[in-house]
């Protein structure tokens, strides 16, 4: 009974829909007792799932009669490798895999969103019921980038690093000199380093917020289309709106794939731009 | 949307991610895609290395066919100007031959000749002594005429 009537009710079912399955509900906007487990067990079920084809490829990997799968392998790491070339002055160990990294995973993880909204978690609600678990108690998002936690995490990760590369090519000093001198130059130093400070502060915020944003958004309008027949029982509206929602769903499905693409591309190049910004010294200014 | 515990598992995730992505993506295609690029550059050079060697090949082909050509050349003269020789010395030879079989045909002939005119001469004194006994009707004492018959002789 429950679940009919919360399933009825737009507002509960997409509150619903946007819950994470998680130890406990987060009680403020930043609850370091929490931990969101759908967001941690998706993106490292992705990973591992990335890493096994990864290796599947590596296992007969042929120089002159490449497989299908290798030859996609090395049309993603070229392109990667081009757009490095393009922005990377001094490009070392590290870049390459990271910008890999982001694209692959964060490619995998938007693109848990083509899948319709409720399979997951219908599944998901229907095992835990044979437990005997409460359906309106069972939370699952399966997509890891619509949440802050792991689009932040990425952002996170990427600003630590543009400290680091700022730190080795132009030293402690030089970076503080980037502070105090740009980019008004010598005469207005108070306002260099709020300027400063608010860009790179920005870099990793924007990041983070570009693609959190994008994804959920892409979701919300899923659950929207999907509003459309929800609980409705066979009638005579069924015939005008179920068509129109499988021709909303397709296209927002289409439209979304360009999305999850672009977004993983854009997270990937601007990494490549910032940390290729951030290992240029002072001469290459 | 909050910010959680989640956050820093992700930054992990994210960290770990970016080793196995080195290990098992990055490192063994890009190594692929460089020896790859390698075998390419190999083949290249050695096409390269290929055609400068039958254009050296083609050239040295050229240049003995041309010098081939010039012996050729100069043993037909040769063989043309000896042909030439054989022919002239064959002439002259001809030539010396027949002169030689013509000077001593000529002189037989010559000998001939005289001979019968010798014995015609005599003939013919004796003819006319015979032509005057006719016409005189008498025998002529040849001894007693013989120097007009010698002159007559010698006239004939």
């Amino acid at each position: 009974m429950s679940e009919s009537a919360q399933a009825a009710d737009p507002v509960a079912y997409i509150q619903h829909h946007l819950t994470n399955w998680s130890t406990s509900q987060p009680k403020s906007i930043a609850d370091f007792n929490v931990l969101h487990l759908d967001v941690i067990i998706f993106s490292a079920l992705l990973g591992g799932l990335l890493i096994f084809i990864a290796k599947k490829i590596g296992e007969n990997l042929s120089l002159d009669n490449p497989s299908k799968l290798q030859s996609v392998a090395e049309m993603v790491v070229e392109f990667v490798n081009d757009q490095i070339k393009n922005v990377f002055p001094h490009p070392d160990k590290l870049i390459g895999p990271l910008a890999l990294t982001v694209f692959v995973w964060v490619l995998a993880m938007n693109a848990m969103d083509l899948l319709p909204v409720d399979l997951l978690p219908s599944l998901w609600t229907g095992i835990l019921g044979l437990f005997g678990a409460d359906p309106s108690h069972v939370y699952l998002k399966v997509v890891p980038t619509t949440n802050l936690d792991t689009t932040l995490g990425l952002a996170l990760c990427v600003f630590v690093l543009i400290l680091a590369y700022n730190f080795k090519s132009k030293g402690p000093m030089g970076y503080l000199k980037m502070f105090l001198f740009h980019p008004f130059g010598k005469f207005f130093i108070p306002v260099n380093i709020v300027m400063t400070t608010i860009e790179e502060l920005a870099k990793p915020l924007s990041l983070g917020l570009r693609l959190f944003g994008n994804l959920f958004a892409g979701e919300l309008v899923f659950l929207l289309i999907a509003l459309l027949t929800l609980g409705a029982g066979f009638s005579f509206g069924l015939f005008i709106w179920f068509p129109m929602q499988v021709l909303l769903d397709l296209a927002w499905l289409l439209f979304h794939l360009l999305v999850i693409t672009l977004q993983a591309f854009i997270f990937m190049v601007l990494t490549i731009v910032y940390l290729g910004m951030a290992d240029a010294t002072a001469d290459d200014h | 949307m909050n910010i959680t515990l989640t956050l820093i598992a992700q930054v992990l995730a994210f960290s770990i991610m970016i080793w196995l992505v080195n290990k098992y993506m990055w490192g063994p295609i890009n190594e692929v895609l460089d020896k790859r690029r390698q075998k390419v550059a190999e083949g290249l050079a050695a096409a390269e290395k290929g055609q400068q060697e039958q254009e050296a090949a083609r050239q040295k082909m050229a240049d003995e066919l041309k010098q081939a050509k010039v012996e050729a050349a100069e043993i037909i003269s040769q063989a043309q100007k000896r042909a030439g020789e054989i022919v002239d010395e064959a002439k002259n030879a001809a030539v010396e031959e027949a002169n030689r079989v013509k000077a001593a045909a000529q002189a037989e002939l010559e000998q001939e000749v005289s001979r019968a005119r010798e014995g015609l001469r005599q003939q013919v004194s004796s003819l006319a002594l015979a032509g005057a006994e006719k016409i005189l009707g008498k025998e002529i004492n040849a001894k007693a005429h013989a120097k007009a018959l010698d002159e007559l002789t010698a006239q004939i």
